[in-house]
């Protein structure tokens, strides 16, 4: 963020310098319209989501409850609980995810030797590049056996609290989802993470050993707040590939639709997208328009996300170590 | 293996030698029979004119019998290369609905045609009838994950089934499925009922099934949803499938042919318990009465769950194949006519039947007799 700020002051400078040639217009033309090209598709979106949204937003109870696998709900209790399931998912996975990048990103950026870091590097983009169904595959068929075991202790021992209460076998809960998607964001949050700590001051770095600190005081006190805002902004996108995270979620999880923190047993939540995706081959008609209602709800909390995101990044920017 | 390569090697020749036969037969009398029609349980007919045939053909319909369908359009294809043959698996209501409007020529689907299709139907048929035979039936089995138990196949009436995926029986040796299996030593194990996730007709007829026979021990209504929430489930039979494979303890249901190594459970059907067959699967159709508004045109059928015939299965999935009795252009009465005797040939059916295609159960003889006097009176509009 920091780092365009200087080339926006220029740009005005430089456009008025240069106007009349026939390059500059042209390029200035092209780069416009990308922008803008964005903003459109955006909008082409939204408003696509909203039309074929409409029949089921201003559809009549009656004609609602004749879609089987509503089962008398209307539009609102429809997508609710599949909401919270969403956000539950995202959030667990969220959770489970960013200590762990947060070790990574540090390991590779100030305690590996180059070496090793190269190589860690070059390993964590490559698991970024795998299709997400083959994480789901992965997180099916070979995951959720292994994590049988553990969520087997886990309800044993732990079963008094409501949250882990009733474990069924096989592994195919909320949690199992949330533990692929986790690994799933695992390696966006660490590739952007290491690269924030990576561009932390020397400087600073210095100043705090010149100080005495060792190298867990430099981390804390150079480090971390210099990268803080870089550290949420990729969380949040971690999050956004979460939160639309459909194979995984659909091969993993034994979807319900009840709003519960019953995170070990099956059949309790579902995310928006993986039901689009379970609901969508045998829709037609109004069923296919409330579909397309739960994406526009998912397509208004990622907006969402991403503003405060956008909101956290620019309250901390003032504070951050990169002035 | 080299006796196969030698064996397909001879047959592509004589398969080449026969087509050169056939052309040069049916140039000198078209209404002569080929030699093709040597072909084993081809019915004369559709073979004869395939040289011949050509234009689009085009159908959409119920999903169950998507699978079935492909493999009758690619064993059609050999037989008529020239028709450019489609099956959308858009679903039994759209099916019914384009093919009322005249947008394709057949359609597949899990119910009959409804009271007010049929005037519909009589219109797009040119004053006409609508054909209605059905060609896909396929066993649904209660499947199992219980590796310590001897028992080839457990024994179960329709209502200790309807008891434990509503959550009544949740223990595998609760008396009542003690009962039922004597002498076989039942695991102290949680029941794990597992359902489909997405709506399906194995699901639908598996619900009926469980209405139907279960003396109300099911209180839900029938549909393609999976009535009670908080269990275990899967997307698609290979969803099922894993998860009932994936933990001891589990119980569903999904498509016969895809069950595997896992238990299957053998059903009460009167005072005896039938373990799914194709034979005893197709035998349930034979065994139930025609439908109302059943014609010898419109072959529809009454599933009787509750049946008591010796051997025969009731847990199926059937899907009908619909089409015209009469069509404006001639090439599509051909093209009709072929497919659907195709598809009714024990050829056709015993393709669908490979587990690898679809796994249905083939129709009966007597079935077939039926099933293709409707298939021949369709005809030119006149």
């Amino acid at each position: 963020m920091a780092v365009s700020s200087p080339t926006t002051d220029l740009a005005p400078a430089r456009s008025a310098r240069h106007r009349g040639r026939l390059p500059d217009r042209v390029f200035h033309g092209l780069s416009a319209g990308a922008g803008w090209l964005i903003l459109v598709v955006l909008a082409a979106v939204a408003i696509f989501l909203f039309l074929r949204a409409w029949p089921a937003l201003s559809a009549s109870a009656e004609d609602l409850n004749a879609i089987s696998w509503m089962n008398g709900a209307s539009i609102a209790t429809y997508v609710g609980p599949l909401i919270f399931g969403t956000l539950l998912s995202a959030l667990l996975a969220l959770v489970i995810a960013v200590p762990l990048s947060l070790g990574i990103a540090l390991f590779i950026s100030h305690y590996a030797p180059r070496k090793l870091a190269q190589g860690l590097g070059y390993v964590i983009d490559l698991l970024a590049a795998i299709p997400s169904v083959v994480y789901g595959l992965w997180g099916a068929l070979w995951l959720a056996p292994v994590l049988d075991p553990v969520f087997g202790w886990l309800s044993g021992t732990l079963g008094f609290i409501p949250l882990f209460e009733g474990y069924t076998a096989p592994a195919r809960n909320v949690m199992a989802a949330s533990v692929v998607l986790a690994v799933m964001i695992l390696p966006i949050i660490s590739a952007v993470a290491r690269e924030v700590f990576l561009q932390t001051p020397r400087l600073h770095e210095e100043a705090a050993l010149a100080l005495g600190a060792t190298r867990w005081e430099v981390v804390r006190m150079a480090v971390l707040p210099f990268g803080r805002s870089g550290l949420i902004s990729a969380s949040m996108l971690g999050l956004g590939r979460a939160l639309g995270e459909t194979m995984a979620v659909l091969m993993i999880l034994s979807p319900g639709y009840a709003v519960s923190f019953f995170l070990l047993q099956p059949g309790q939540h579902q995310s928006i997208a993986a039901n689009i995706a379970a609901k969508f081959p045998e829709s037609s008609g109004l069923s296919v328009s409330v579909l397309i209602a739960t994406g526009l709800a998912l397509f208004v909390i990622t907006l969402l996300v991403n503003l405060a995101a956008r909101a956290i990044i620019a309250r901390r920017a003032e504070f951050s170590g990169a002035n | 293996m080299e006796d196969s390569v030698n064996l397909s090697r001879i047959s592509t020749r004589s398969a080449v030698l026969v087509g050169a036969l056939a052309l040069t037969l049916t140039a000198c009398s078209s209404d002569s029979e080929s030699p093709t029609s040597t072909t084993p349980g081809a019915t004369g007919g559709g073979e004869t004119q395939s040289q011949e045939l050509s234009g689009n053909l085009a159908g959409a319909g119920a999903s169950s019998q998507g699978k079935a369908m492909e493999g009758w359009i690619a064993g059609f294809n050999e037989m008529a290369p020239d028709v450019i043959l489609s099956y959308d698996p858009a679903g039994s209501g759209s099916g019914r609905e384009q093919f009322l409007a005249g947008a394709v020529q057949f359609a597949g689907s899990d119910a009959a045609l409804k009271e007010e299709e049929l005037t519909a139907a009589q219109e797009r048929c040119y004053g006409g009838e609508a054909i209605e035979v059905p060609l896909y039936i396929s066993p649904i089995a209660v499947i199992y994950n219980l590796p310590g138990v001897a028992a080839e196949n457990l024994q179960m009436s329709a209502e200790t089934l309807a008891k434990i995926f509503n959550g009544d029986i949740t223990s595998w040796n609760d008396p009542a499925i003690a009962a039922e299996n004597e002498g076989v030593e039942l695991p102290d194990l949680t029941i794990i009922p597992v359902n489909r996730s997405d709506e399906s007709g194995t699901t639908e007829n598996f619900v009926e099934y469980l209405a139907d026979a279960g003396n109300g021990a099911w209180p839900h209504e029938v549909s393609g949803d999976w009535p009670v929430s908080g269990g275990q489930s899967g997307k698609g039979t290979q969803g099922v499938v894993d998860t009932v494979s994936a933990a001891e303890g589990t119980i569903g249901y999904a498509d016969a042919s895809r069950a595997g190594d896992l238990g299957t459970v053998a059903i009460k059907v009167g005072e005896e318990y039938v373990p799914f067959s194709p034979e005893a699967a197709a035998k349930v159709v034979d065994a139930s009465p025609r439908a109302e508004g059943a014609t010898d045109k419109r072959l529809i059928v009454e599933l009787d769950r509750t049946t008591t015939e010796a051997g025969a299965y009731p847990l199926v999935l059937m899907s009908y194949s619909l089409a015209c009795s009469v069509y404006e252009d001639a090439a599509d009465v051909a093209n009709v006519k072929a497919l659907f005797t195709y598809m009714a040939s024990e050829d056709g059916q015993a393709r669908a039947a490979d587990p690898a295609v679809a796994g249905s159960a083939p129709i009966s003889d007597a079935l077939r007799t039926e099933v293709m006097a409707a298939i021949d009176s369709i005809a030119v509009a006149s």
